[in-house]
């Protein structure tokens, strides 16, 4: 070893202590995170846009299934998406703040940032609990045919949606409910829709301005991109395929269009509501160390930098997943 | 911890003072792009729905564009991704790129061909 020249620049390369990449090992640990998480949320969304590609022409479209605005009655598509949007942005606007303030090592300044972002993270997991309730709900109803297929009801002239509540009729029904005491094996009974097929299907024919709507997308013409509706006698034909009312959704049926969809929905959403709780619970912990004055004595705020990148990162798979699921 | 901030958002044309200004000003460009992303779903403009460009509607296009740019600020501003250097950011930003790419690439191809089978193909599925 004694033929090896030492010059001082070599020691500060080989001797250790270097830092290439000029983070801490903590936020270097952060962003492994969140590249293998970015990874995983692009798997899902990827599966989305195959199971879209794979139903191009039956996939529902977002804009008619999330109409709804909490207090308010009436179709108003997206409005409260874009509201939700705004919120979490607005809270990832907090948090850089408050970055921001950690850094100039103001305290009283960081836990007004980190009160507001916890604010705006719960705001975002509250709508999100909403659009779920609203979605698993739903509210015209549809009949499924025996391929797995969703009817849906309009109105003939004004195109509009008709719930089943305002066609269907209510036959007398001799249906029996099995009850413990007569069986030897018993399972209690699961959820009934409102209204039978046969109530539907008698409803329907009494009802002359309501006709089918399929899941088919129109691909030409002047009616490019809506669902195709039938004509009177081709609806009281089709009706004759309905197996079941189906009410809202879950993860087996729903009444918007295919079944991947309120998979997906719950899926994807589900994941990333998950990620803002968590990110909640993570920003109230940090905010609570704020308060004892832990980074304080630690000298420097790189802990609510950290947390802040994981909160930025839950906004912006929101961006994405905004777009592809009600958007595109 | 690098404690100075690049204060030049598009490409130095627009300069901010300080880094707070800069969180504000990416702040009304962002709601700026939703804003115009909602109201075009809302619209939904025949000439952008009516044509295709790559087997997408022209709309869907301008979608995943303005997706991307919004992409680019969070990451770069409130990440601050911009303040980093450019070995980090390049590890970070390309690595999921070209993974995502070539996976999507591969789906939606595959995607397409299934679609076809099902349209082509001997199976009744609308019963």
């Amino acid at each position: 070893m004694d033929s090896t020249v030492t010059s001082a620049s070599e020691e500060n390369v080989w001797g250790g202590g270097n830092r290439p990449l000029g983070a801490s090992y903590g936020k270097l640990m952060m962003w492994f995170f969140l590249v293998s998480d970015a990874l995983t949320f692009s798997g899902f969304l990827a599966a989305y846009g195959f199971s879209r590609f794979k139903f191009i022409e039956t996939w529902p479209i977002a804009d008619e299934v999330f109409t709804h605005v909490p207090f308010f009655h009436g179709n108003f598509p997206m409005y409260y998406v874009a509201f939700m949007t705004f919120i979490l942005i607005m809270s990832s606007v907090t948090m850089v703040l408050a970055v921001d303030a950690g850094h100039n090592n103001k305290k009283t300044a960081v836990i007004w940032y980190m009160f507001l972002t916890i604010i705006g993270g719960a705001i975002f997991v509250g709508s999100q609990a909403w659009e779920w309730a609203t979605f698993i709900k739903g509210d015209y109803g549809a009949v499924e045919t025996n391929g797995g297929r969703i009817l849906q009801f309009v109105n003939a002239e004004t195109g509009d949606r008709v719930a089943l509540s305002e066609f269907a009729k209510t036959l007398p029904d001799d249906r029996t409910e099995h009850e413990r005491k007569n069986g030897v094996w018993y399972y209690d009974e699961g959820y009934l829709p409102t209204y039978t097929v046969n109530e539907v299907i008698a409803g329907l024919k009494a009802n002359d301005d309501v006709v089918i709507r399929t899941e088919q997308i129109i691909q030409e013409g002047e009616l490019k991109g809506e669902k195709m509706v039938l004509d009177r006698a081709a609806s009281l034909e089709k009706i004759k395929d309905g197996a079941l009312v189906v009410e809202g959704a879950n993860l087996i049926r729903n009444e918007y269009g295919s079944r991947l969809f309120a998979d997906f929905f719950f899926f994807i959403t589900g994941f990333h509501g998950f990620h803002v709780f968590s990110g909640v619970v993570i920003n109230i912990i940090i905010f609570f160390n704020v308060i004892l004055g832990t980074y304080e004595r630690r000298g420097h705020y790189e802990m609510v930098e950290k947390v802040g990148l994981y909160w930025h990162f839950v906004d912006l798979v929101w961006v994405f997943v905004f777009t592809f699921f009600y958007l595109v | 911890m690098a404690h100075e901030h690049k204060l030049e958002i598009f490409r130095g044309l627009l300069k901010f003072k300080s880094n707070t200004s800069k969180i504000w000003g990416v702040l009304v460009f962002l709601s700026v792009v939703t804003a115009i992303e909602v109201a075009l779903g809302i619209a939904k403009p025949t000439v952008l729905t009516g044509t295709n460009l790559l087997g997408m509607k022209l709309l869907n296009w301008i979608f995943i564009i303005l997706t991307l740019v919004k992409a680019y600020y969070i990451a770069w501003d409130f990440m601050h991704l911009r303040d980093e250097k450019s070995s980090l950011r390049r590890a970070i930003v390309w690595t999921p790129i070209f993974l995502v790419a070539y996976l999507v690439f591969i789906l939606l191809f595959e995607a397409d061909y299934v679609y076809n089978v099902y349209k082509d193909g001997f199976v009744k599925w609308n019963f």
